[in-house]
């Protein structure tokens, strides 16, 4: 019997860069990969999400300000809604954020600089193959990668236990010298309350590939493609 | 255009465009009337040292272009190599120096934007970007300021259109404070039975303007900013710097790629430098064709445009298809999809004349390559400058020097043409698109072909201080420096791009100077096998009593048959055996030791055997595809004592050698800049397999130590630890820019 493959939708807006590099890890990782455009009103039966890293239309406005209001938009609205995994990825954080899907907002680094570099990140709950505390090596490449949220809001964020990923040593210790961005609290993710939509600064769909270096995203990679299967089942 | 319409006042208007009174009599002569206002204005660019090089092109002749691995030589867009099974490397290395003195941020991003399109206009993907920088030294705040923002605008433009950056060099002089040198090298993969390139006929084919509108910026760009000397007025030249849209290059690159990929392009040519004139006029001249443009069709930014503005603007972002009518609608398709403005502005016509038309009025009627090929050519006068054997006779290595050598060891690493240049490379997204293997900061850059191992390997090197005390030299270092950090991976060096930037070549020196280097960049081309197919010449770099170096900029493109198999700069482990490759002589002239600790810029450059510098190249790749090098680095800037110390900080190893023995003085054998080097470790138990090999190629080697611990230990010299040699080395550059977060 051949193994369930799910099927990963990812989708290319004006201005997306990581698409092709999204589609191809989906693809290294054992997915099946689906091209969607930002013009499509529906997501043609896709098992899961991913929305890329990039500049989609410039980042001229606000990062993710004008994607949002896509059409296809809508439609990874709903999916989300109907518990559908949703992954952003850099640009796609920032899309699902500035469309409300998940919480919190991204500015500009701290040091006012672009920043691409190898970075570790922890693990802040259980998310199906990551455990807890488990620390993942992963580029980050932003200009506006600082997560921040009213005081109040972040309090929400932590009792809720939305916080995914927090910037750390290569051991693990969260510490503001291993912050490269100066997001709040140190979170380089976070997810919704019900678990399905992911997004983080970092990109996972670099960090896949032995033959590249450290293969940090393939849990992220797992745990998507987890949800996905998990939610195929249910509805077997 | 204020300072446009003062010159205008003061001189005739060829004079004001950049055209001389002979230029002028040629031009009347070739027409067989007096050229009106908009076709002088076409002229004046066309003929402009920038897009012309009637300056270069005697010399440039003389390079050698021709190769088995050379599908495309000098005189299109870009190069291109065979890299075998049908796959192609486009490549080509420019200028933006000019713009970048007035307008660092967007003079650089600018530089990035054009660069990629000449690679498009190839029909390639580009997939790489380099940028060798050079700036004046950091305590000056406006060097700061220039570098920051040539660096920022880099990324900028880099970062948002998708393209990598994956290597470059960033180096100081005080002769580029009043004129930075930004060169850009882009690199791209095409399939060979895919390239685009210029064909002949096609009487009846659209002319279609994609992209961006055309606007008031960067008139003059080619004629008024890179056909000059900078002036003190020269920030009021600021109009004529272009303004870079990164997003819309990003969506010209999939619509070009896409109407390629999809057959619906007769050709294509990329606007650049000149505009509309340069890309109507060249695709022209190139099919054998006239052509008739219609400037009312040409999608305008602002009203008002007069002809003369809208043929020689350089707005950013704009393609030229030239498409078979039958194409024309789903080509707009296309387009349309991506959001992007698309004009059918004219057409190829039969015969050679090209004609504008503005308002219904016919405002040009001249031959296309009139424009395009036939530009003046010139022999300038040359003469050596006198001061060379002043320099030349004071020979550092001459010198005595009983200074500490830790403190020079020190002052070496942290000196800013030597330190890390993280604080640049991490502005730049170096990952996107998936193919780096190995990113900035290496000998070489390694890009991946897309679902296979084989890769290129990619470096762009120059040294301004050997081009100064010798500019033949200065040139053949530079192929040869090129060529060995693509060999020291593991690549075989296989051609050319080069960026050649000098002075006013109307000044007999420079011509002097710019004849030498194109004769040394020609000898160690044909020496090591690395043909040139293309480059970009860039004069007139000096202001007031300040001239730059002549630095002659070389790309190189290697093959790496399976990158899995590269060779890496990093110590990996304790216990290994350090070798050096070829031999140390005394050579301190024109080093870094000797600018930095001895403080002067005198003495002759190393000598360079291009054979011995070959076969050093041949035991690189042998013993890398042979598995039997752990590490391997060039030995050049800094000498030995340099490529050992970042060979242990990069792998976070220490060494214990012994360099003693060699008949030279400690700080010569520590820092001399003899060629053809390279500083490797051998696999554990492999030692004696690469001393063989070294025999059998013909390469001196010698080892030196061992691989080990947490300190540099150069026997009967000195030691220090890898902590403060890291932190010297690391932190001098961020230090100098004033940054403080991590």
């Amino acid at each position: 019997m051949t193994e369930w493959k799910p099927r990963i939708g990812v989708v290319t807006f004006p201005g997306s860069l990581d698409d092709r590099d999204a589609l191809r890890a989906a693809t290294l990782m054992g997915g099946e990969p689906q091209t969607l455009w930002h013009g499509d009103a529906d997501l043609g039966g896709v098992d899961a999400v991913i929305l890329p890293g990039g500049f989609s239309y410039g980042d001229y406005l606000r990062t993710g300000a004008i994607a949002r209001f896509a059409t296809v938009m809508d439609a990874v609205g709903a999916f989300a809604e109907d518990g559908g995994p949703v992954l952003g990825i850099c640009n796609g954080f920032q899309i699902l954020c500035e469309a409300g899907l998940l919480p919190g907002a991204l500015i500009r680094n701290r040091t006012l600089s672009f920043v691409c570099r190898w970075v570790n990140i922890r693990a802040e709950r259980g998310l199906q193959t990551i455990a807890a505390g488990d620390v993942l090596p992963v580029p980050i490449k932003h200009g506006e990668g600082q997560f921040v949220a009213s005081e109040a809001e972040l309090d929400r964020i932590e009792r809720d236990g939305l916080v995914a990923f927090r910037y750390c040593s290569p051991g693990g210790v969260v510490d503001d010298a291993f912050n490269p961005n100066g997001a709040a609290r140190g979170i380089a993710g976070v997810r919704n309350d019900s678990g399905n939509v992911l997004g983080l600064m970092p990109h996972p769909e670099h960090a896949v590939d032995p033959d590249l270096g450290p293969t940090g995203g393939q849990s992220v990679f797992g745990w998507l493609f987890d949800a996905a299967r998990a939610r195929a089942a249910s509805y077997a | 255009m204020p300072e446009v319409a003062e010159a205008l006042a003061a001189e005739p208007l060829h004079r004001a465009l950049g055209l001389t009174d002979d230029e002028l009599s040629a031009i009347v002569g070739r027409l067989g009337r007096e050229p009106n206002r908009t076709e002088l204005a076409m002229f004046g660019a066309m003929w402009s040292e920038h897009c012309s090089y009637k300056s270069s092109k005697l010399h440039l002749r003389t390079l050698p272009t021709e190769g088995e691995r050379i599908l495309v030589g000098p005189g299109q867009d870009a190069g291109v190599v065979d890299l075998g099974d049908g796959d192609a490397c486009v490549f080509k290395m420019e200028s933006h120096s000019h713009p970048s003195a007035i307008e660092p941020y967007q003079g650089a991003a600018t530089g990035v934007g054009g660069i990629i399109r000449d690679v498009l206009s190839m029909g390639a993907r580009p997939v790489a970007l380099l940028d060798p920088l050079r700036f004046g030294p950091l305590d000056d705040p406006r060097n700061r300021y220039l570098f920051g923002g040539v660096v920022a605008g880099i990324g900028s433009y880099g970062n948002c259109v998708g393209v990598p950056t994956v290597g470059g060099e960033v180096k100081f002089a005080p002769c580029h404070s009043a004129n930075p040198t930004v060169n850009v090298m882009c690199v791209g993969f095409a399939r060979a039975d895919e390239l685009q390139t210029a064909r002949r006929g096609g009487d009846g084919n659209v002319l279609i303007l994609i992209g961006a509108r055309t606007g008031r910026d960067g008139i003059g760009g080619v004629s008024v900013l890179a056909s000059r000397t900078l002036a003190d007025d020269a920030h009021e030249s600021r109009p004529s710097v272009q303004i870079g849209d990164p997003f819309a290059e990003k969506l010209l690159v999939e619509v070009c790629l896409e109407l390629a990929q999809r057959g619906l392009l007769w050709s294509v040519q990329d606007l650049g430098g000149a505009g509309l004139t340069c890309a109507v006029s060249e695709s022209a001249a190139k099919a054998g064709m006239g052509a008739d443009l219609d400037l009312d069709a040409v999608p305008l930014r602002q009203a008002g445009m007069e002809p003369f503005e809208i043929l020689t603007s350089e707005s950013q972002e704009r393609m030229l298809a030239i498409v078979r009518p039958d194409d024309v609608a789903a080509a707009f398709d296309v387009c349309r999809r991506w959001g992007l403005e698309a004009s059918a502005v004219g057409a190829l016509s039969p015969g050679v004349i090209l004609t504008v038309t503005h308002g219904n009025e016919e405002v040009a009627r001249l031959p296309a390559a009139a424009l395009a090929d036939e530009a003046p050519e010139y022999d300038r006068p040359r003469a050596r400058p006198g001061w060379l054997d002043a320099l030349a006779g004071d020979d550092p290595t001459a010198r005595a020097f009983d200074g500490s050598l830790e403190d020079a060891f020190l002052a070496v690493v942290s000196a800013p043409n030597v330190a890390s240049m993280r604080w640049a490379f991490e502005q730049y997204d170096s990952i996107v698109g998936g193919g780096t293997v190995v990113g900035p900061g290496m000998d070489a850059a390694v890009v991946r072909l897309e679902g296979s191992v084989k890769a290129v390997a990619l470096s762009a090197d120059g040294n301004g201080r050997y081009g100064l005390l010798d500019p033949y030299l200065g040139a053949a270092h530079a192929v040869a420096e090129a060529a060995r950090n693509v060999a020291v991976v593991g690549a075989r060096p296989l051609a050319v791009t080069n960026c050649l930037n000098f002075g006013d070549p109307e000044r007999p020196e420079v011509m002097w100077q710019f004849a030498e280097a194109v004769r040394g960049l020609g000898d160690a081309c044909r020496a090591l096998g690395t043909p040139v197919t293309g480059g970009n010449v860039s004069f007139y770099n000096e202001s007031g009593d300040s001239s730059v170096y002549p630095t002659p900029v070389v790309g190189m493109v290697g093959l790496l048959e399976d990158y899995r198999l590269l060779v890496r700069k990093a110590f990996p482990a304790a216990g290994l055996s350090i070798y050096v490759l070829g031999n140390t002589r005394p050579e301190l002239g024109g080093s870094e030791f000797a600018e930095v600790v001895l403080g002067t810029v005198t003495g002759h450059p190393p000598a360079l055997d291009l054979d011995a510098e070959r076969r050093l190249h041949e035991l690189l790749m042998r013993a890398a595809a042979a598995d039997l090098l752990a590490s391997a680095h060039d030995c050049s800037d800094g000498g030995v004592a340099v490529a050992m110390a970042e060979s242990a900080i990069s792998g976070g190893v220490g060494f214990t050698v012994g360099l003693a023995g060699e008949s030279l003085a400690p700080h010569v054998a520590l820092f001399a800049e003899s060629a053809s080097r390279a500083v490797v470790s051998s696999r554990a138990g492999r030692g004696e397999a690469l001393e063989s090999l070294a025999a059998e190629v013909g390469v001196p080697i010698r080892r030196i130590g061992l691989t080990g611990g947490d300190r540099l230990r150069f026997e009967d010299m000195f030691d220090i630890s890898l902590a403060d040699t890291l932190l010297a080395h690391e932190a001098a550059i961020p230090r100098l820019m004033g940054s403080n977060h991590p």
